[in-house]
């Protein structure tokens, strides 16, 4: 854990108060990592700066204070390493569905030839289960269509890491039960780092090999790094016959509605949480341990 | 159930017409047989057509008047005798022309305006002041700096063409939706890879938007500049035939101006169509 792929120390984010009112800071002190391959979720309360951390890593917002490396590297502007799919499917709305995965393909390899980028850009829609609808224009797709053919084009780019921002967040259960399997399915294929922010604590057991907990904002920090161990590969069908899932959904749904506000400001250092397990009464000491330890820092 | 519309619909606009014609040949006297010549010979016993309502001519004199010059519309003899078409052509060209260079001027600068808010907020004293004078008002001042009636007319077109197209493109610029610029951005296109592929087709529908207005504008300025200017082209040709007290040539062209601007609008329109997207 000392070097990891992608490393975020000290994060800060200040946003100048409206008129005479002090400067708000939105969150501070996030320190977290991230290993090559991981599926990592954040869950917080709409306001705590998940869009804000997620846009810095993208390089799409500058952090008040803090660094995000990635390989080593501090992350400075957007790059073609890292792929973002927005909560808004955010597609070129003039294009077909394969045009617009073609105009990632094209950014990402511009010396390629058209029928290679074609292929490439082809192979992903039918990865996302688009063939056949690859000539449509957006407008002419179903909201959980539109949100695969942005996965296509953000896998497409085989980016080193890809971040999502409440992907699914506008889809109906339904089709966000598919979408999540399909994401699950393409994610084991490509071995794609992805850092993912969703507000659905079902989604994120299911999707996450670490989940992040924030406390609410203002001076939001993360407090926890759940790590879930559930055996992949996982299904949602599966998923709920573990008993880890339901001492684990117990512990988020506990943070989000409780412990989020309690613990709001006086963290000091992320801790590092495991619940359930094979022996469920020492699991649900670790868990009081990290809390105990996460107040007395305070 | 849409044919029906379309079917009704042309069954409405005919028989307004037919009413509107026969009521027109009804009230003008002599209209349903007289021609040219008899209604000239009116006015002349009468001393002018101008002052009396009965010298408008009939709908069949003007009908026949038409299919006269129809049949041979690019004539050319000589400065004061061209065909209607020759004229109309004269008058396509200038607006054209000074509409092109609007085009070229307007749509790159008004990329500037929408992409960046400290040049927005630079120039729009300018345009708040520039635009709504009228394009004729200029005359005076291209024809003493320019020196030349035509080319006058040409940048008084372009005069009037450029800010309905600065406007909209500006707008259609700084419209475009902050997801997209960011999809640019994390594509790491150049900007001017982004204006190009992302921007300039984003922004398209409203820039042809500006410039359909424009075009529209320009054919109603055009008319007016020529009538000030003379020479050749449509205006001058119906100042002209007022001034040869030909009424029957003068409502012939002006159907004509008609004819064209529609042309024009339709054209743009169907350009607009073609870059129209849904959201
Ligand atoms: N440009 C901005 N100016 C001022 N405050 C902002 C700006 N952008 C975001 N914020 C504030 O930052 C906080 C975090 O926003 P965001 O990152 O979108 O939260 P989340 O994604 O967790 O819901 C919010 O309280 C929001 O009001
Ligand atoms: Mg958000």
């Amino acid at each position: 854990m000392s070097n990891p792929f992608l490393k975020v120390e000290n994060l800060k984010k200040t946003f100048p108060g409206p008129r005479g009112e002090p400067p708000l800071t939105v969150f501070e002190n996030v320190n977290f990592g991230v290993e090559k391959g991981e599926f990592i979720c954040v869950i917080g309360h709409s306001g705590c700066g998940k869009s804000t951390i997620l846009n810095v890593m993208a390089g799409l917002d500058d952090a008040t204070d803090g660094y995000v490396f990635m390989d080593g590297k501090e992350i400075k502007g957007t790059s073609l390493d890292r792929g973002v799919i927005f909560q808004n499917h955010s597609l070129l709305p003039w294009k077909s569905a394969l045009s617009n995965v073609i105009f990632a393909v094209k950014a990402r390899w511009p010396g390629w030839s058209r029928d290679k980028i074609r292929a490439h850009a082809m192979k992903y829609i039918e990865m996302v289960g688009l063939q056949g609808a690859e000539h449509r224009r957006p407008s002419q797709l179903s909201g959980g269509m539109r949100q695969r053919v942005g996965i296509a084009r953000a896998f497409a780019i085989e980016p080193k890491l890809l971040l999502m921002d409440e992907p699914f967040g506008a889809l109906d259960a339904l089709t966000r039960g598919t979408i999540q399997d399909e994401l699950l399915d393409i994610w084991s294929k490509t071995n794609q780092t992805v850092f993912m922010i969703t507000h659905d604590v079902d989604e994120a057991i299911l999707l996450s090999d670490r989940i992040l907990l924030m406390t609410n904002g203002p001076n939001a920090q993360v407090a926890e790094a759940v790590e879930v161990d559930i055996p992949r590969p996982r299904t949602r069908e599966t998923l709920i016959k573990h008993d880890q899932y339901y001492q684990i959904r117990n512990h988020l749904v506990d943070f989000l509605v409780r412990r989020s506000k309690e613990l709001s400001g006086k963290v000091t250092d992320t801790q590092t949480v495991r619940v359930g397990g094979a022996d469920e009464g020492s699991a649900s000491a670790g868990n009081d341990d990290s809390r105990q330890a996460a107040a007395g820092g305070s | 159930m849409l044919a029906n519309v379309n079917v009704r619909a042309a069954i409405v606009s005919i028989a307004i017409l037919a009413v509107l014609l026969i009521a027109w040949e009804a009230s003008v006297p002599g209209g349903a047989i007289g021609g040219d010549e008899e209604l000239s010979e009116y006015e002349m016993l009468t001393g002018g057509g101008s002052t009396s309502g009965s010298s408008i001519p009939a709908p069949s004199a003007v009908i026949s008047h038409a299919i006269t010059e129809l049949s041979d519309p690019f004539y050319d003899r000589g400065t004061n005798d061209k065909g209607i078409g020759t004229q109309l052509l004269y008058s396509v060209g200038r607006v054209l022309t000074g509409y092109g260079f609007a085009v070229l001027l307007a749509v790159p600068l008004g990329f500037v305006i929408g992409m960046s808010p400290v040049m927005q907020k630079a120039l729009n004293p300018y345009i708040q002041v520039l635009r709504p004078i009228s394009p004729l008002a200029w005359m005076p001042l291209a024809l003493f700096i320019i020196q030349d009636s035509i080319k006058s007319a040409i940048f008084v077109i372009f005069i009037c063409s450029i800010w309905p197209i600065l406007v909209n493109t500006a707008f259609g610029v700084a419209s475009v939706k902050k997801d997209l610029l960011n999809v640019a951005k994390t594509l790491e296109l150049s900007p001017l890879k982004t204006a190009i592929t992302v921007i300039l087709p984003a922004a398209a529908p409203t820039i042809l938007t500006g410039m359909r207005i424009a075009v529209g504008i320009s054919w109603l300025v055009i008319v007016a500049a020529e009538m000030l200017v003379g020479g050749t082209g449509i205006g001058y040709y119906v100042w002209n035939e007022w001034n040869n007290l030909d009424l029957t040539s003068v409502i012939f062209s002006i159907l004509m101006i008609g004819v064209v601007g529609m042309i024009l609008d339709t054209l743009l329109a169907s350009a607009t169509r073609m870059v129209q997207y849904a959201d």
